[in-house]
């Protein structure tokens, strides 16, 4: 196993006094890509959430238990929550490109943390459609709105913004469930490429998908951690019933 | 109990009589129009929009009160503005739930509810008075900015939570701030919303009379600063029919008010478009 780079420990969330995860303890290794599936409602979007403090904005939201990025406690009194998503970007369910050229939206995460220079900023926004595999589809018109831009496009798109701000990780929750299966089968691609370089956390709903892109697979049910290993032995040979259940298609 | 009316003939009764409601709301603007523009047409010369008012504007032309009335339009665009999409802003994307909050958009309703005497009668009071504004452009654009300020908060606050919560977690999940945020994502996305708010306000301020007679004044001379009184183009149509100087006069400033708004609307339209290009077309 590779190094770890985001581990959780103990993390209980409560949105009010409804308990939502209950003692997730798990280590995500680095340029790895990490699945997590589970039925809906099972606490793995809240749980993705969490590595971005992405739950912040939601109110009554409360969390205990120790959530380590690099070593530290990103729920610790002087960690600030701007910075840490500089590190650890989100590509969401529904792609949100924002409504402005494609060209603004790749560059907005380095324009918002203070680079003006154009020629720098040319650089890092072919370097990043291009890693986001969208380059030759738009790189001619980086002036059109991101709005024409079709579904899968536009996800590549937020991609391609986010890999702007060169994060460490990046987390996607639930990438393809907007998307057709040509535009689903890209985004699986770019994931294989982009985990040489990021480590990879992605939700999903879809099995077959995390079974195709990830390196290691986290079951959760009902707000709790049922189990975590390699991809290949959680597929294969899964040690508890409800994991074999829900893979096999019984329930879910 | 089944129904004596076929389904059919009733379907056809409401059709009828659904466009009749339409018809009717229809004709009763084009009659108004019409009358109007028939009866102000003979009046509109080059020299009427140009000249100043003779014998109180029974003779000579309206130039004054159309200076008037945009430099009025003016300060209460540039006070509103700021302060309605700034409170706006709070509103939508900073207060936190409560009663605080909830005070204040009960205080904003409330003051939409105020009849525009009163607010004329409160500037005369506070700016007019108190502040020492005396009869002037400040006084009368400030005025009109109490009035239309509801407005304006309203409209833009809506426009700001029409926004989706997507592009806001996007921005953020970025590292960027909640003010980033807000000003480069949030804002932008808002404005065709807020544009149409402000302008539609700013249509309400400009045939606006109540407010301005006890606080902008009456005068008939050209403005040179912001403390001269103005006579706004209603409070002349108001003097000229309301006195019996020139009835043809009051109709001619009357096709000059209504073309004021139409070009409002039609700049609204404009700053619509232009903002509206990168949106959804879904």
């Amino acid at each position: 196993m590779s190094e770890i780079e985001i581990e959780s420990r103990n993390l209980d969330l409560w949105y009010g006094s409804a308990q939502a995860l209950k003692e997730i303890t798990m280590a995500m290794p680095e340029k790895k890509v990490t699945a997590i599936i589970g039925p809906s409602g099972c606490g793995k979007s809240s749980f993705i959430r969490c590595i971005n403090r992405m739950n912040d904005l939601v109110k009554d939201c409360h969390i205990t238990g120790e959530l380590l990025f690099e070593g530290t406690n990103i729920y610790g009194n002087n960690v600030d929550a701007v910075e840490l998503r500089k590190k650890i970007g989100m590509v969401f369910q529904k792609p949100n490109p924002f409504p402005m050229s494609i060209y603004d939206n790749v560059a907005y995460g380095p324009r918002v943390h203070g680079l003006r220079n154009r020629e720098e900023l040319d650089r890092i926004v072919e370097e990043s459609l291009k890693a986001s595999a969208l380059w030759n589809e738009v790189g001619d018109i980086p002036d059109r709105s991101a709005i024409d831009l079709s579904g899968g496009q536009q996800q590549r798109l937020c991609i391609a913004r986010t890999l702007a701000v060169k994060p460490k990780v990046i987390l996607f929750d639930e990438p393809c469930s907007a998307l057709d299966p040509i535009s689903t089968a890209k985004i699986e691609d770019l994931i294989n490429t982009l985990k040489h370089d990021y480590t990879i956390v992605i939700v999903t709903h879809n099995m077959q998908q995390a079974a195709r892109v990830s390196d290691y697979t986290a079951f959760f049910l009902l707000g709790e951690l049922v189990e975590f290993g390699k991809t290949k032995q959680i597929f294969e040979l899964p040690e508890k019933k409800s994991t074999e259940d829900y893979i096999t298609g019984r329930f879910g | 109990m089944t129904s004596l009316i076929p389904p059919a003939t009733s379907d056809r009764a409401a059709k009828v009589m659904l466009w009749v409601s339409a018809s009717i709301a229809m004709l009763t603007l084009l009659f108004i129009l019409g009358y109007i523009v028939v009866q102000g047409l003979p009046v509109l010369t080059l020299s009427f929009l140009l000249e100043s008012p003779r014998l109180s504007g029974a003779e000579g032309g309206i130039l004054p009160a159309i200076v008037g009335t945009f430099c009025l339009l003016l300060v209460t665009l540039l006070s509103a503005v700021p302060i309605g999409i700034g409170a706006a802003i709070y509103l939508a994307e900073y207060a936190p739930e409560g009663v605080v909050t909830r005070i204040i958009s009960f205080g904003v309703e409330c003051l939409a509810g105020i009849p525009s005497i009163v607010i004329g009668l409160f500037g005369y009071a506070f700016l007019v008075i108190y502040l020492g504004f005396g009869f002037s452009i400040l006084s009368g654009g400030l005025a009109l900015m109490f009035m239309i300020l509801p407005w304006v908060v309203r409209v833009s606050e809506e426009s700001l939570k029409a926004v989706p919560g997507g592009l806001r977690e996007g921005s953020l999940a970025l590292g960027a701030t909640k003010w980033q945020t807000v000003s480069r994502v949030v804002l932008p996305s808002a404005i065709p919303g807020i544009t149409t708010g402000v302008i539609l306000g700013i249509g309400k301020a400009i045939g606006e009379t109540a407010v301005i007679m006890f606080t902008a004044g009456s005068s008939l001379l050209m403005p040179t600063s912001l403390f001269d009184p103005v006579r706004a183009l209603p409070y002349h149509l108001y003097i000229l029919a309301s006195e019996g100087i020139s009835d043809k006069m009051a109709y001619g400033s009357s096709v000059v008010l209504l073309v004021m708004v139409l070009v409002m609307n039609l700049a609204a339209v404009a700053i619509q478009r232009h903002y509206g290009r990168h949106h959804v077309r879904n």
